[in-house]
C-alpha cells in the first residue's frame, strides 16, 4: 500500500461534499478517480495536496498518519505549468530549487532526463520556443525532479486535441512503467480512465462517495475494441448518468 | 506601417503649417499665439535658460517615481501575503484617490515649503496607487495551478514570489508605472506652480506673467518632450526586465 484514506469527511457551507471517503491507493498503480463533474472531486484534491483540510478522517502515507500528501507528492497537470521566463532545464530544476538541494547534483540529473526523453540540446530553450508536445515532456522531468513516488493529475486530458491529449498518455504510461511512480487521477472523462487505470474508483455525486472500485487488467494504452471494455464502459456511464439525474442543477 | 508613418507625418506639417499661415496672415501678436517657428527657435534658442529647469523638475519626477515605487512595492507585496492588510488598506488607497490631489498642492507648500520636497510628494502621491494596484492585481492573477506547482514544490512564501509572483506580475506592474510616470509630470508642475524656486513650472508662470506667450509654449514643448522620454524609458526597462520575450540567457541556477 502507498497511501490509503479513511473516514474523511469535509462539509462547506454546511453542505456535505464528502463524508466518510475511503480510498487505498497501491504501490506502482495507476488509480484513477472518476465521477460527475461537479461531485467534489477537486475538494478531495485539496484535501489531499494541503490546500484545505478535512474535518475528520485520515490520511495514511505508508505506514505513518500524514496531515496531507503536499509533501510526498508530485503535480502533473493537463497544462504544462512552464514559467516562460525560465529555459526548459531551470523550469525542470525548480523542484530542487524550491526542496533545496544541491543544484550541482541536481543538473546532470536533469540533464541526463532530458536526453532520455528526447530533449537533448533543448536545455537553454525557452518554453515558448519549443513544441507542445516538448513542453510536455519538460513538465514530465519536472515531474521525476521532484524525487517522489507519487505523481497526482488533478485534471482530465479531455481539454486537450486530440493528438497532444495521445502523447500526453503515452507519457503518464512511462511514468509508471519506466520510472516506477504511483499515480492518482482525477476526471470525469471515462473513455481516458478506461484507457490508463489499473485502479478504477467510481464516485457518486455528493455527498460523493466510493461507489465501486473496478480492476482493469491487459497491456496499457488500451483500445477500444474489446467487448469487455466496452462493457465496463456502458456499465459506468449507466451509474455515472444515474447519478446526474439526482444533482439538483 | 509606411502608410501610417506618411499620414502622420503629413498630419502633422499640415497642422503646423495651418497654424503658421494663421499666426502670419491675421497678424497674431506673439503674446496670443505664437507661430510653431517661433516656439521651435524660443525652444533651442532658450535651452540655456531652460534646461536646469527642466532638470530640477525631471529630478522631482525621478524621485517622485523612486519615493512611490519604495512604499507601494512592499505594500503591495504585504498586502498580497496577507489578505487582512489588503482588507484593513483598500479603503484607505480608495479614498485617497477620492481626494483630489492637485488640490492639495497649496497645503503642500504651507507643509514642505518651496523646495523640491513638496513636487516629489506631489508626484510620488499621484503614481503611487496605480502602482499599488497594478502589482496586486498582478499577483493575484497568478493561476491557481502555478500556486498548486509550487505548493506541491514545497516553495514557501517567498521564494514563490520571486520565481512566480513577480515575474508574472511584472506585465502589470510596467502598465501601471507607464500611466504613472505620464501623471507624475503634471504632479511636479502643478506643484511647481502652486509656489517654487525653480523648475519648468515655476518658468511657464514667470513667463505668462511676462506675457511671454513664446517661452511659455517652449517649455510646453519641453515638457512633452520629458514625458516621452519617461514613456520610452519605462519600455526601455520593461523590455530589459521582461527579458523571456527577447533574451534566454538567464538561468535560477546561477
Amino acid at each position: 500500500m502507498m497511501f490509503s484514506v479513511s473516514g474523511l469527511s469535509k462539509e462547506f457551507d454546511q453542505q456535505s461534499i464528502f463524508s466518510e471517503l475511503n480510498l487505498t491507493v497501491a504501490r506502482n498503480r495507476f488509480a484513477v478517480l472518476i465521477g460527475p463533474s461537479g461531485c467534489g472531486k477537486s475538494t478531495l484534491f485539496d484535501v489531499l495536496t494541503g490546500v484545505t483540510s478535512a474535518d475528520t478522517g485520515q490520511i495514511r502515507w505508508q505506514d505513518t498518519d500524514v496531515a496531507h500528501l503536499g509533501d510526498l507528492a508530485a503535480y502533473m497537470h493537463q497544462k504544462d505549468l512552464l514559467l516562460p521566463w525560465f529555459s526548459l532545464l531551470d523550469n525542470s530544476l525548480l523542484p530542487a530549487k524550491t526542496g533545496g538541494e544541491d543544484m550541482e547534483k541536481a543538473k546532470p540529473r536533469a540533464i541526463e532526463l532530458f536526453s532520455r526523453l528526447g530533449l537533448a540540446g533543448y536545455e537553454q530553450h525557452l518554453p515558448h520556443q519549443v513544441s507542445g508536445g516538448m513542453r510536455q515532456r519538460c513538465a514530465l522531468v519536472r515531474t521525476l525532479m521532484f524525487n517522489r513516488e507519487l505523481v497526482l493529475l488533478d485534471e482530465p486530458l479531455s481539454a486537450l486535441d486530440a493528438i497532444t491529449r495521445k502523447s500526453l498518455q503515452s507519457l503518464l504510461l512511462l511514468l509508471q512503467s519506466e520510472f516506477d511512480r504511483t499515480l492518482l487521477m482525477i476526471t470525469h472523462d471515462v473513455d481516458e480512465a478506461l484507457l490508463l487505470a489499473d485502479d478504477l474508483y467510481l464516485l457518486s455525486a455528493k455527498p460523493m462517495r466510493v461507489v465501486e472500485k473496478i480492476e482493469l487488467h491487459g497491456e496499457k494504452p488500451r483500445r477500444f475494441d474489446s467487448p469487455e471494455l466496452l462493457a465496463i464502459k456502458a456499465m459506468i456511464m449507466q451509474k455515472l448518468e444515474g447519478d446526474i439525474e439526482h444533482v439538483p442543477c | 506601417m509606411f502608410r501610417a508613418n506618411l499620414l502622420a507625418v503629413s498630419l502633422l506639417i499640415v497642422l503646423f503649417s495651418v497654424w503658421e499661415a494663421a499666426c502670419r496672415v491675421f497678424e497674431i501678436p506673439i503674446f496670443i499665439l505664437p507661430p510653431p517657428s517661433i516656439i521651435a527657435s524660443t525652444a533651442v534658442l532658450q535651452a540655456p535658460l531652460i534646461l536646469p529647469h527642466a532638470l530640477t523638475t525631471g529630478l522631482e519626477i525621478i524621485c517622485g517615481i523612486g519615493l512611490a515605487l519604495a512604499v507601494a512595492v512592499p505594500l503591495a507585496i504585504g498586502m498580497f501575503a496577507w489578505p487582512w492588510l489588503e482588507k484593513a488598506l483598500s479603503p484607505f488607497l480608495v479614498a485617497s484617490q477620492a481626494i483630489p490631489v492637485f488640490a492639495l498642492a497649496p497645503l503642500l507648500v504651507v507643509w514642505l515649503g518651496y523646495g523640491i520636497a513638496g513636487k516629489i510628494f506631489m508626484a510620488a502621491l499621484i503614481i503611487f496607487f496605480p502602482i499599488v494596484v497594478s502589482l496586486l492585481e498582478g499577483f493575484k492573477g497568478c493561476d491557481r495551478e502555478f500556486r498548486v506547482l509550487f505548493r506541491l514544490m514545497g516553495a514557501g512564501f517567498w521564494q514563490t514570489m520571486r520565481l512566480l509572483y513577480w515575474p508574472w506580475a511584472l506585465p502589470h506592474f510596467f502598465a501601471g508605472l507607464r500611466v504613472g510616470v505620464t501623471v507624475a509630470t503634471i504632479g511636479a508642475v502643478i506643484g511647481e506652480w502652486v509656489g517654487a524656486q525653480r523648475g519648468l513650472g515655476f518658468l511657464m508662470i514667470q513667463a505668462n506673467a511676462r506675457l511671454k506667450v513664446d517661452l511659455v509654449f517652449a517649455v510646453i514643448l519641453w515638457l512633452s518632450l520629458m514625458g516621452l522620454l519617461l514613456w520610452y524609458g519605462v519600455g526601455w526597462l520593461e523590455k530589459k526586465s521582461i527579458h523571456w520575450k527577447n533574451n534566454r540567457n538567464y538561468s535560477i541556477t546561477q
